[in-house]
């Protein structure tokens, strides 16, 4: 047993997450060395063949995003892990996989950018990336993890939304969230709920792998089941055939965009502390959150009160809780990681009234709960 | 024209995705009424077959037959094909390429796959140019074609596919032309039943850039220069050497059975669970 169900475990992030996708019934891991995400890739080449399932390392990232594409259209449930300059080179394959609609778990384990950047040190620099880094329009979904625990929860919930979707999930640990152990009490495995494959179930002759369907997500057949079909990167009609005609090329792009904006509901998750009756808010994600955490306590015994806000689901991005809960607040205060990505939507969903404030961080160090406390005071 | 045979019609995705689009006299058709020959003659099911293709020409080949069929991103067929394998072992892979998209921006997926020795099947239609963007150079362009990005003649070496493979640990290497089609037939019959990494290289004419750009002739010459300039390894050996010269062979240059990828992972993943098993 690979899990260990039910027990409390001292565990880094990364393992985490690899023990997260064996219990989401992984079945397929392709990757490429990088640091900081290099544990989970080691992890799974123990217990992959333990389970006997396949694992392989590429020859770099591009390869191997697109080793799970394929393997995911064979029917094996696949995740890749990776950090920045990795997750720079699967944009092409991540792409494909949106417009293809192959589910699949990438797990990029942030580190300090541009290029080479810090290697072993954290950043969030990632977030923009993670929604624009592939050309064209396309839908993303990506989590952002802030505790060990987290991390395994938080993969698992990434293959359950990337079968239920259809579409590549982003998980986003920042490089200290990957590499912190912590205390973990592991779920009874029968409490954990795995999403299983979106199977057709139509006669052979009947199937269109993008089936239109009220939820504009489509069963899905794989390789080898009978159901021959073909897939393609270039936009196709309902059948996976190439096509330029304008009402199956419009039908195929709202199809991506609405199966995500129209359930919203099930992808949003936010955490919320003292927000509602809060004049001054911080809003943080990843690491940054469990300094926001602290400093509302360190303030708490200033007698100063604020809020803190935090999106679990980055993207899509939670534009109507935040206007409903934030656009009322006289300051709120974005630490990130990074000298400003998600501060953007927050400006965007909200009012001149709010004042918007950044803390960014890039040196590859976190941001303390004492920087955010000075921040704080310096607008109260 | 002469009409496909009837058998070759239930490969073909026939009443729904003709006509294609490959140029007249352009040869990738030629290779895939011969990719369907050969599996006719093999008796393999549809359902198990995977075609994988790139981008480019002979990447368009998947849409036009029945099996499962899938066109990805540029030079990474045999990485999707990779995963595609290992993901459903049962699954017969092959994958079409043309030579830009295998040895360019894919050179470095098809080294690693034949030194893995992975179980797929590469084809390559090798027609020395890249013709669906317009006839660019590619690294089998010889030397001082013209091209549309050598318009001053081509400066740098060529691969030798075969060679190239034979040294990266490929299972089988053979290379043949659209023009001597039985042969073909039977090369891509063989390639097919080797376990781990074959490689088929099909010399193919391009008239429509290739062969406009180096005044080389219509279809029918280009067919006739694939007669007149490639010769068996039979043939050679019988030959002066001075005639040899210069010509292409044909032929089957690799024919080894080293343990493929999937032998040797299947084999690691039962010692593996054999030693866990014996610790309990």
């Amino acid at each position: 047993m690979i899990v260990p169900w039910g027990e409390t475990k001292l565990i880094q992030g990364n393992e985490a997450v690899a023990l997260g996708a064996v219990a989401a019934n992984i079945e397929f891991f392709a990757g490429y060395p990088i640091t900081p995400s290099t544990e989970i890739a080691e992890l799974l080449a123990r217990y992959m063949p333990l389970l006997g399932k396949p694992w392989i390392q590429m020859e770099d990232e591009i390869a191997s995003i697109s080793a799970l594409i394929g393997a995911r259209l064979a029917g094996a449930k696949s995740m890749t892990a990776t950090s920045g300059p990795g997750f720079s080179l699967m944009q092409e394959g991540l792409g494909y996989a949106c417009m293809a609609e192959v589910p699949l778990v990438l797990v990029n384990v942030m580190r300090s950018g541009p290029s080479t950047g810090l290697p072993t040190q954290t950043a969030q620099g990632d977030i923009m990336q993670a929604r624009w880094g592939t050309h064209g329009d396309h839908p993303v979904i990506a989590l952002a993890p802030c505790s060990v625990e987290e991390c395994f929860k938080l993969t698992i919930r990434a293959f359950n939304l990337s079968e239920e979707f259809r579409t590549p999930v982003i998980l986003l640990p920042d490089e200290i969230i990957g590499h912190m152990r912590e205390r973990v009490t592991f779920p009874a495995e029968d409490s954990v709920q795995i999403v299983p494959k979106p199977v057709p179930d139509v006669p052979v002759e009947w199937y269109e792998h993008y089936h239109p369907t009220p939820t504009n997500i489509s069963p899905m057949a794989s390789f080898g089941s009978g159901y021959r079909f073909h897939v393609t990167g270039l936009t196709h009609d309902t059948h996976g055939f190439p096509t330029r005609r304008k009402p199956e090329v419009d039908a195929k792009m709202e199809r991506l965009k609405h199966k995500i904006t129209r359930h919203l509901d099930k992808l949003e998750d936010v955490r919320m502390h003292d927000v509602e009756d809060s004049r001054v808010v911080v809003f943080a994600y990843g690491s940054v959150y469990r300094s926001a955490l602290a400093a509302q306590e360190l303030l708490k015994k200033k007698r100063k009160k604020i809020g803190v806000f935090r999106p679990v689901t980055i993207w899509p991005f939670p534009d109507r809780t935040v206007k409903e809960c934030l656009d009322d607040k006289d300051v709120v205060l974005v630490p990130e990681l990074n000298q400003g990505q998600l501060i953007h939507e927050v400006e965007r969903m909200t009012s001149d009234e709010v004042r918007v404030i950044p803390l960014h961080r890039v040196d590859g160090y976190e941001i303390t709960p004492e920087e955010i406390v000075a921040s704080v005071m310096e607008v109260m | 024209m002469p009409k496909p045979l009837p058998y070759e019609y239930k490969y073909l995705r026939s009443s729904k995705r003709f006509p294609h689009v490959w140029c007249p006299g352009c040869g990738i058709g030629i290779v895939m009424g011969s990719i369907i020959r050969a599996i006719d003659a093999l008796r393999w099911k549809k359902d198990d077959i995977v075609m994988v293709s790139g981008i480019g020409c002979t990447s368009r080949m998947p849409v036009y037959v029945d099996f499962n069929t899938l066109h990805t991103t540029h030079g990474r067929a045999l990485a999707f094909g990779t995963g595609v394998k290992m993901g459903n072992p049962d699954l017969k892979v092959m994958a079409v390429m043309g030579d830009g998209d295998s040895l360019a921006i894919g050179g470095n997926h098809i080294i690693h796959a034949a030194r893995r020795n992975m179980d797929i099947t590469a084809i390559i239609v090798n027609n020395n140019n890249y013709g669906m963007t317009g006839g660019q150079f590619s690294p089998t362009t010889p030397i001082d074609a013209k091209t549309a990005t050598t318009p001053y003649g081509m400066i740098e070496p060529s691969f030798d596919i075969c060679e190239l493979m034979k040294g990266a640990g490929a299972n089988f290497v053979a290379r043949g032309t659209v023009y001597h089609i039985i042969e073909l037939d039977s090369l891509l019959k063989q390639a097919f039943d080797r376990k781990g990494f074959s490689v088929v290289e099909v010399l193919a004419p391009c008239p429509t850039n290739f062969g406009r750009a180096n005044r080389l002739g219509g279809p029918v010459e280009m067919m006739k220069l694939l007669k007149d300039n490639t010769i068996t390894q039979g043939q050679a050996a019988k030959m002066d050497p001075d005639k040899v010269e210069g010509k292409t062979l044909r032929g089957i240059f690799v024919d080894r059975n080293i343990g493929s990828y999937m032998e040797r992972y299947n084999a690691l993943c039962a010692s593996v669970e054999e030693a866990a098993g014996g610790m309990q």
